[in-house]
């Protein structure tokens, strides 16, 4: 700009002028974070889903990454939570329900003939909306699926079921008292009661239905930090009708729109340049 | 994104709340460019009582700086945007910080105008000064106009338009060295010179700020610190 600027206008390859500093360290590359560098969970290849004669899904295809968040999000009926529970087959329970495609975890395909169900479900957990403890103690819950397993030697127990409530920010709140009914617990007790179940059972994949549309602000908070906490052993799927929620916990989104996946990406990506109209539509409040 | 997406809120009072900004925004580069054609004419005319005004005026783009940013801050903390929502806001906010900095130079402008308008030597640098100075003022209101209408061609034209201030800035500098060569007791007076002159083609750097927020807003990509080239790259990319 000035005169005998001769060192501002040393130009690296890419025209940006560097002061003598090393940038390569600042770069702006718009690929640091993207799918192809994570290793793959789930897999959806071309998965149509009819109930009866109406088409839920069309032509889904999307790769799961390990370790990390992926929201689902789009507006009521898109097919999000349908798509979640392809994951652990929990469409099998649903009258009329036809699935077509694959659906791949960890390579495998988990629709074909011979996949045991129940053992499909204890890799691939699931957590619901409104928090559904048994009318038990908060211990037998936590305890429930290893029971099914058939364990029963009370040390092994405890211990699981103490890891399983510290893994879900719960143990310091009920270590007191682990023989309480569950259902004294408050709501976003609950929820994360009902995490540790899914988690006792060490599973892969941990499905989140809204898990939080039903807790106040502070229990929601907790739930997203918890999140946070649990990616790092589990692959973590979680379907919300909270953008704000989505854009604040996950690695990835995407946004589904009747039926269809418009659209996938690393999250800061999709909140702040989404690809697509019909994203950038939605994610802004324009859709209708 | 184009500037009919603007209005399609289901909120209505948020589409009222961005189209505010938006206008505020103008308001005030409309403020600016009034500043900085008063300050020119000022100093190319060594009108004093002008660059008074320009200098009394300058609260109200600091004054108007401070409400837009302050609207900002609301939106963010109440609307939390997205995309080009959030865009929007932060390019906005990035301009008026620009705007301001394009009116305290105003201001400086002003300044030497008053100080300069005792002046009667004839061996002075206001022509090239005025042809300088029209430069940058049409580069601030076609960054401007290109804001309003969103419009990354006509930013990309805007930031070409800056290699030819920095030129006549650098020649309105070797007409004042030689000046002070030839005749060291007009040194004070072109040192005045040197800084109005700095002003201005500091003016013109602000303006292609603000056309790299408009790349970013429309296209979303981030040009700031690279070349005119990839300036260009950014804005032609395609979105679908």
């Amino acid at each position: 700009m000035s005169i005998n600027s001769e060192t501002n206008d040393k130009e690296n390859k890419s025209g940006a002028r560097t002061h003598g500093i090393d940038i390569s360290a600042l770069d702006r590359s718009d690929d640091n974070i993207g799918i192809e560098q994570e290793t793959i969970s789930l897999e959806v290849r071309d998965l149509d889903l009819f109930y009866g004669e109406s088409q839920a899904l069309k032509k889904i295809n999307i790769q799961i990454p390990q370790n990390r968040v992926t929201a689902f999000i789009g507006p009521s009926g898109c097919g999000k939570s349908t798509l979640l529970r392809c994951f652990n087959r929990m469409n099998d329970l649903v009258d009329g329900c036809r699935i077509d495609g694959q659906l791949m975890l960890e390579g495998q395909d988990i629709y074909e003939k011979g996949v045991n169900v129940a053992d499909l479900r204890r890799r691939v957990g699931m957590v619901f909306q409104k928090p559904n403890p048994f009318p038990k103690s908060i211990f037998e819950n936590v305890a429930y699926g290893l029971r099914i397993q058939g364990v029963n030697n009370r040390r092994v127990l405890e211990e699981a079921v103490e890891n399983a409530l510290k893994g879900a920010a719960l143990w310091d709140e009920v270590k007191d008292r682990l023989n309480d009914n569950a259902l004294g617990l408050s709501g976003g007790q609950q929820q994360r009661l009902v995490i540790a179940r899914a988690i006792a059972v060490e599973p892969e994949v941990l499905l989140l239905d809204e898990p939080a549309s039903a807790l106040d602000p502070i229990s929601t908070l907790k739930i997203e930090e918890l999140i946070y906490e649990l990616k790092e052993k589990y692959t973590i799927v979680i379907v919300t009708h909270n953008m704000q929620q989505a854009a604040r916990v996950s690695d990835y989104t995407a946004f589904m729109y009747i039926g269809e996946l418009v659209e996938f990406g690393d999250t800061n990506s999709l909140f702040t340049i989404p690809q697509k109209k019909q994203t950038e539509d939605y994610i802004t409040g324009r859709y209708g | 994104m184009d500037k009919s997406h603007l209005g399609q809120h289901i909120s209505q009072q948020f589409n009222e709340e961005l189209e505010d900004i938006r206008n505020r925004v103008m308001a005030m580069g409309g403020l600016v460019e009034r500043q900085l054609e008063d300050a020119i004419e000022a100093l190319t005319e060594g009108n004093a009582e002008l660059g008074e005004v320009v200098i009394t005026n300058d609260y109200k783009v600091n004054a108007m700086e401070v409400a837009i940013d302050e609207e900002c801050n609301q939106i963010l903390a109440r609307r939390q945007p997205a995309a080009g929502d959030l865009r929007l806001i932060v390019a906005v906010i990035k301009t008026i910080t620009d705007l301001e900095r394009i009116g305290d130079l105003a201001e400086r402008v002003g300044r030497m105008a008053t100080r300069l308008s005792v002046e009667n030597d004839s061996k002075n640098p206001k022509i090239d000064m005025r042809h300088l100075g029209n430069h940058v003022k049409q580069m601030l209101h076609d960054a401007l106009d290109a804001f309003a209408r969103m419009d990354v061609e006509a930013a990309v034209n805007v930031a070409k338009q800056d290699p030819q201030a920095d030129k006549e800035y650098e020649g309105i500098i070797r007409q004042l060295i030689t000046y002070m060569m030839e005749d060291p007791r007009t040194i004070t007076p072109c040192i005045d010179y040197i800084w109005a002159a700095r002003a201005m083609e500091r003016i013109g750097d602000h303006a292609g700020n603000i056309c790299e927020y408009i790349v970013y807003l429309v296209q979303g990509k981030d040009v700031r610190h690279t070349s005119l080239d990839q300036m260009e790259k950014a804005a032609h990319q395609k979105r679908s």
